[in-house]
């Protein structure tokens, strides 16, 4: 069986409220007066351009140090690794795990994923489904990666004006907290129809076997 | 447009919409497999109650210290606040920034207009401003990480407890219900309830 899209018969979902408007009728939602797109306009490009500005910072959000430690012993500079190996050697096994999957491992693979996803649907080349299940949990594993800048934001808050140490915010922070931000606006600028759009020019039947499926409870 | 027909916000395949009286769930695009919008009957009183608990929650967390350190006697204590001050006063104004607009100025934009949505709705009028706050709700959602924060503490703790003693505080508490709440409260809203009863009030 052939899916129809909305976009060949003229509709177009509204993208914040959800009404289905014919496109060639209203240049705006007739409920809530939001713009009519058939797909995000300019998608691909506004994603890429995030994307790279990601990956550009990647490097310093990994290399800077993301807090200083002065104490009597001197100053010490830690990077997110570091912190990782910190948390291992001193017994927190899941939680340096946590920690490096959430704040090393996450970012470099959504950056990897989305770059795999943008490359695929501009040579027409796309296993649609895989896309779009990488692109489903590209939007909810996203968020994860804020965890260094929050573990930053309690330890410089707490460890202050001590006869022990104090610890500074580093600028691996910043860079690290522009890495996140960045990259979940990439995925969201990215439109996930592209996918089916490639898709479709390509192969346009082998959906038969889930066609009957239309709820799950 | 008919209302029987829908479409798929992943993969803009055209569907006919399944009636909401069947039973409960999602009902899930068989195309690509999509979440598309929830079935059974509309729940306006529960959002209302769990947007209202979600605010009082999230002041109650901002009131409170989220962790506090015991160091040789001396004791210190920290709201979210004032981490993000001391985020400041570091010269970091961004990074404060970020971390107050995740967890305390999103989560309450949102359940502000999420509240003053569903306040008249339930009593079948239509809410002023609807519209814009439907639009900012939107916009806001993606950007409210009170679970990734929460998970952040509890990581901070461990960092600091070869240091001093860690106390959990109070709000560390009030998040955690916080999160509980916002995570039944995302299960539940879909946006058609909304306008649904936007479409029905006067
Ligand atoms: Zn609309
Ligand atoms: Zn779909």
């Amino acid at each position: 069986m052939k899916w129809v899209s909305a976009a060949d018969c003229g509709l177009a979902l509204c993208e914040v409220c959800g009404r289905v408007e014919n496109a060639a009728e209203h240049a705006c939602c007739s409920r809530c007066h939001a713009p009519l797109h058939r797909r995000k306009p300019r998608s691909i490009e506004r994603s890429w351009a995030l994307l790279l500005a990601a990956y550009v910072l990647y490097l310093p959000a990994n290399l800077l140090p993301i807090m200083e430690t002065r104490s009597l012993f001197g100053v010490q500079r830690d990077t997110i690794l570091s912190g990782v190996a910190f948390l291992w050697n001193s017994g927190s096994w899941a939680l340096a795990l946590i920690v490096f999957v959430a704040s090393v491992v996450v970012p470099l693979l959504k950056l990897l994923s989305l770059s795999l996803i943008l490359v695929s649907v501009q040579q027409r080349n796309v296993q649609a489904r895989q896309c779009a299940r990488l692109y489903r949990l590209l939007e909810v594993i996203g968020r994860w990666s804020m965890l260094d800048v929050y573990v930053v934001a309690v330890l410089v808050a707490l460890v202050q004006a001590q006869s022990l140490a104090t610890i500074a915010a580093g600028p691996g922070v910043l860079a690290f907290g522009a890495v996140v931000v960045l990259s979940m606006m990439a995925t969201m600028a990215f439109d996930p129809r592209l996918i089916w759009d490639a898709a479709s020019t390509h192969e346009p039947v082998e959906m038969n076997r889930e066609s009957k499926r239309t709820t799950k409870t | 447009m008919s209302a029987r027909l829908t479409v798929c916000h992943e993969c803009d395949a055209l569907l006919q919409e399944v009636p909401q009286a069947e039973g409960g769930g999602n009902a899930i695009c068989p195309r690509c497999g999509a979440g598309l919008y929830r079935l059974g009957p509309d729940k306006l009183q529960v959002l209302l109650a769990l947007s209202l608990s979600a605010l009082i929650l999230l002041l109650l967390s901002n009131l409170f210290p989220v962790v506090g350190l015991n160091i040789q006697g001396h004791q210190v204590e920290t709201t979210v606040f004032g981490a993000a001050g001391q985020l400041w006063r570091d010269d970091m104004p961004v990074v404060a920034g970020l971390l107050l607009a995740t967890t305390v100025l999103i989560p309450l934009i949102e359940m502000l207009a999420l509240a003053w949505m569903l306040l008249p709705l339930c009593l079948g009028r239509r809410p002023p401003a609807f519209v814009l706050l439907f639009r900012g709700l939107r916009l806001a959602q993606p950007w409210a990480m009170v679970e990734v924060f929460i998970l952040g503490v509890l990581v901070s703790l461990v960092k600091l407890s070869h240091l001093a003693d860690v106390l959990p505080g109070t709000a560390i508490w009030c998040f955690g219900a916080l999160m509980l709440v916002l995570a039944v409260l995302s299960s539940l809203l879909d946006h058609r309830v909304l306008w649904r009863a936007w479409e029905a009030a006067r």
